[in-house]
């Protein structure tokens, strides 16, 4: 593989960096919000501009400091993180806009400190996506924990306290309990953390400590949410909404099981993992966690929290893809990244939206919205088919690699879990769409009238639903990137 | 003018200490610039040493001119080179910080104070340098002696706790003279290449075993090894903020130099590892230091007298990677010296900013901290992630080494140690920095209605505690440098 140097990736993990220092010292709103827009479009431009390269197959590696052979702090752009770091750089712009309408029109405090936070936050995010090596990895995905704490306890109550510390106790504990101890582990056996095209650890270790190895490393990056660590997730809702969207439905928990997938394909490699035969270990934790989250979801009347269900359901679709071992099956798995992140951020939305307008969090006081707010609730439509995986949405693409993976992996019992898994999803998401809509006049909770949330809140949510039915046509440059990715692991 | 490096280092603060005594009857102001000016000569010295000595390698220094053994000789290579930066340095920075507390909180005890810690960095610097067994003995009662009247002039109970100090450290000293008496029965020599020239031959020896086990009994005692920690917690607590910030990162940091001297110098790593054989029960008792002084931090409700916890299981840390006999564990203990003494300096120095704005630092005086004073609160956080162990500060890279030491070791037990230290760390942090964050807590929900008016410290303070706080993540990025350059040549090839 082709390899140029730049300084482009170092430049785009920084730029948002850079700017809170400027945030903080900007009395005036409209001009700290300003350069808000000018870092997250930057961003988004430094990521856009190593897209061609990327493409064009070659990858673009930046070594900031090395302090061990092979464990470096590292960046190297490869066809996975860019696809991840383009679906967390676009929409960092969106949501920045959407936090605009969203804080402003519940007149929240702190919002300096706010986007601080959010843009360290899309630092780390980027960090991760870029990293070369497990070392920079874990950094970032630390600074990423403890970027995104005080946004969890923003309200600074009794509630955000104890989701705080909730928080930090599962995401800082595995990863200081499982990830660092796997990682070291890792160094000593191979003698480099550096992600392979076929990972590092084939050869190194006997069975029953690979097996202890994974383990580790898919419980220790808790912030993919794979069960029995995922009730984090559900009490991070506290935070304001649109943390909860771009940190909670795409950055923290994608950042979660971007690592994950990374150390299943960059550390131990698909074909050490077949042929030690953990493919149904993975498959089988990955499936308990779509089926029981599915299942507890249909039973939240929160409509944060089902979300919330339904990513920790989402997100162990990415970590099956993987677990399939097949070249389709990963496909699906990493252009689920994306596909679901677009999904799943304009729910976030419209969630926000709602309680915006209304005040209303709870889906059995929603009853009669759509006619209220139209727009949103046909927004929250369209998303909810793409989570569901029906056409014309992006989400179809994903789903139906992922069935295409199990069927050509042999594995019935997938299947199955991911056609009932739509099946749950369904269940709990068309009740919501239909009573907004059609419910009797007199069940109604809302006046007649239509009366959105302000349009800094409303015209974020249709542009990421319209993406949403676009990927369905145009899946491109995810799934290229994605299918690039896959030849460089397989080398076909 | 740079071959007396080795000498000025230690001349200068000790012959400034008696000016500023002097000039504390003239007048008090003279005092603090002589103070700056001595330790800053120093510093200057020990960096310019260091560099000397990453070019030509170790250097050999006669006291008038006599040779050893008759003489005394200060002999530095990379272990010390590095070791007296850090302690010239620490104490320069602490030196510059602490003005304005010494002035609160002794206002007219100024100039002994001045005197008694030029002194004390005098005996560090000299403990250091030194090649001689003796020498170091006489070093270490000047920094004993000096630090007890440091932390003598706190408040409350600072003099009973001292006084217990006090008991403990002369017998930990005791234990080290006993052990350099023996040896020069056995040798004829007190000066430490010589004695490892001599000694090899001598390795069965029963009085040599003797002075190797009472030696390091009497270091562990004075780096409050655990279980001889007893002392450390409320003597560091009470004393002024100025002696516990200065003492505090020092002093247990440099006993662990000697014990790794004696280790690699005196006795030579093959007797300490291979013919005596006690790794393993130390590397255990380590283990043990680093629960008890996590646990122990976990029942404080007091910041400072929680952050000396944390240096007790610190203690463990070192002392379990010096122990475990391999390279990995060696360049951790090492590195966290230098990493500890400045993560140690950070977090005392936003202590004696708390002190000198609230008077007080139990966890109720902390409510609402951050609005009042958000640069220390954000050092604290740099501080607390430095000793949590996140990367890239500076904590986390010698928490590598050491973890990968006890994997290469088959020492898992130092390792899960490490880890749960690190968690506990976690939760003392965090738990400090919800209380300045949340509470107290106002009706509304979140919305502050009354927010405190900002009362920062005064720059002479948070200017270097800025730099400290900037040095922990710039150490933490230049790993990989002072590990090659300077850490690489300080452990013997013998050791791999």
């Amino acid at each position: 593989m082709e390899t140029v140097i730049s300084i482009k990736p170092l430049l785009a993990v920084l730029v948002s960096l850079l700017i809170t220092p400027i945030l903080v010292s900007s009395r005036a709103p409209n001009v700290r919000e300003a350069w808000t827009f000018v870092a997250a479009v930057a961003k988004f431009l430094i990521v856009l501009s190593m897209l061609p390269t990327v493409l064009k197959g070659t990858e673009i590696v930046y070594t900031v400091a090395e302090f061990l052979p092979g464990a470096a702090i590292k960046f190297r752009v490869d066809a996975l993180g860019m696809l991840f770091a383009l679906v967390s750089s676009s929409l960092w712009i969106i949501t920045s806009a959407y936090s605009i309408g969203y804080m402003r029109g519940l007149k929240e405090h702190s919002q300096t400190r706010y986007f601080c936070y959010f843009a360290f936050a899309l630092s780390a995010t980027i960090g991760v996506a870029f990293s070369a090596n497990l070392l920079t990895m874990y950094l970032f995905y630390e600074m990423l924990s403890l970027a995104t704490y005080p946004l969890v306890t923003h309200h600074q109550d009794h509630e955000a306290r104890s989701s705080g510390r909730k928080y930090l106790l599962y995401i800082v504990g595995t990863s200081i309990g499982l990830a660092l101890p796997a990682m070291l582990i890792s160094y000593n056996l191979a003698g480099t953390l550096e992600f392979g095209r076929q990972g590092f650890l084939a050869g190194t270790a006997s069975k029953p400590l690979i097996g202890l190895l994974l383990f580790m490393f898919l419980f220790g990056f808790a912030k993919a949410a794979i069960m029995p660590f995922h009730s984090w997730l559900p009490a991070a809702m506290v935070a304001p909404t649109p943390v909860s969207a771009l940190l909670h439905a795409v950055a923290v928990v994608k950042v979660g099981v971007f690592s994950v997938v990374r150390v299943l394909t960059g550390v131990f490699g698909t074909d050490l993992l077949f042929s030690l035969d953990f493919g149904p270990v993975i498959l089988f934790v990955a499936s308990a966690t779509i089926l029981v989250g599915s299942f507890i979801a249909l039973s939240q009347d929160g409509l944060k929290r089902l979300l919330a269900y339904s990513t920790i359901a989402q997100l162990s679709y990415i970590v099956l893809g993987v677990g399939l071992l097949s070249p389709k099956g990963i496909t699906g798995g990493m252009v689920h990244i994306a596909m679901h992140a677009f999904g799943k951020i304009t729910l976030f939305f419209c969630a926000g939206a709602i309680f915006v307008a209304t005040g209303k969090k709870n889906i059995s006081e929603m009853v009669g919205i759509g006619r209220r707010m139209p727009v949103t609730m046909a927004a929250f439509f369209i998303a909810s088919l793409s989570i569901i995986g029906m056409p014309p949405c992006g989400g179809f693409v994903s789903k139906w690699y992922l069935v295409l993976g199990s069927l050509e992996a042999h594995q019935m019992p997938i299947l199955f879990v991911l056609l009932f898994s739509s099946l749950l999803n369904a269940a709990y998401f068309m009740p919501i769409v239909y009573r907004a809509f059609f419910c009797r006049p007199e069940e109604a909770m809302f006046e007649n009238t239509v009366q959105e949330a302000p349009p800094f809140c409303v015209v974020p949510l249709v542009i990421t639903a319209v993406i949403s039915v676009i990927l369905l046509f145009y899946p491109q440059p995810f799934f290229r990137l994605a299918s690039m990715m896959v030849q460089h692991i397989t080398g076909t | 003018m740079s071959q007396q490096y080795p000498a000025l280092l230690v001349i200068v603060p000790l012959l400034s200490a008696l000016v500023i005594s002097a000039a504390g009857w003239i007048n008090k102001r003279l005092c603090f610039p002589i103070a700056v000016a001595a330790l800053g000569a120093a510093a200057y010295s020990c960096i310019g040493l260091l560099l000397r000595v990453l070019e030509e390698g170790a250097i050999v220094y006669r006291f008038g001119g006599w040779d050893p053994p008759m003489g005394i000789a200060y002999y530095v290579d990379h272990l010390n080179g590095l070791v007296l930066v850090v302690v010239s340095v620490v104490a320069f920075l602490n030196l510059i910080a602490s003005k304005k507390s010494i002035e609160l909180e002794l206002p007219d005890k100024t100039a002994p104070f001045y005197a008694l810690y030029v002194l004390q960095v005098t005996g560090l610097l000299g403990i250091v340098a030194t090649g001689d067994a003796f020498n170091l003995y006489v070093l270490l009662e000047i920094t004993a002696l000096s630090g007890y009247a440091m932390l003598a002039m706190g408040k409350d109970r600072a003099q009973l706790s001292t006084l217990n100090y006090l008991y403990m450290g002369t017998i930990g000293a005791c234990f080290y003279l006993l052990g350099v008496g023996y040896l020069y029965i056995v040798t004829g020599s007190l000066n430490m290449v010589d004695i490892a020239n001599i000694l090899p031959p001598l390795y069965e020896s029963k009085a040599v075993l003797g002075a190797f086990i009472i030696c390091l009994v009497g270091v562990w005692i004075k780096m409050a090894f655990f279980p001889l920690h007893a002392w450390l917690p409320n003597a560091y607590t009470h004393g002024p903020s100025a002696a516990s910030s200065l003492i505090a990162p020092l002093v247990t940091k440099v006993m662990i130099y000697v014990m790794i001297r004696l280790i690699l110098t005196v006795f030579t790593p093959e007797f300490a590892f291979n013919v005596l054989a006690v790794s393993k029960p130390i590397v255990w008792l380590a283990v043990a230091a680093i629960f008890m002084g996590a646990i122990l931090a976990l029942a404080e409700r007091n910041l400072k007298k929680m952050l000396t916890y944390i240096i007790v299981a610190e203690v463990g840390y070192m002392v379990g990677g010096a122990w475990l006999g391999n390279r990995a564990g060696m360049t951790g203990a090492i590195l966290h010296i230098v990493n500890d003494a400045l993560m140690t300096l950070c977090v005392f120095l936003v202590v004696g900013n708390i002190a000198y704005k609230l008077k007080g630092y139990a966890f109720d005086d902390l409510k609402g901290l951050v609005r009042k004073m958000p640069f220390t609160m954000g050092a604290l956080v740099i501080g607390g992630l430095s000793i949590i162990g996140v990367p890239p500060t500076c904590g986390f890279f010698s928490k590598w080494y050491l973890i990968s030491g006890a994997i290469q070791a088959g020492q898992y037990a130092f390792m899960v140690a490490l880890l749960f230290s690190s968690l506990v760390n976690v939760v003392l942090f965090f738990r400090v920095i919800e209380i300045c964050y949340y509470e107290p807590f106002s009706n509304a929900h979140g919305h502050d209605h009354h927010p405190e008016p900002m009362a920062e410290a005064p720059l002479t303070m948070l200017v270097p505690l800025f730099i400290v706080a900037v040095g922990l993540i710039l150490v933490g990025l230049y790993t990989g440098d002072i590990v090659n350059n300077v850490i690489e040549f300080a452990i013997p090839k013998s050791i791999v």
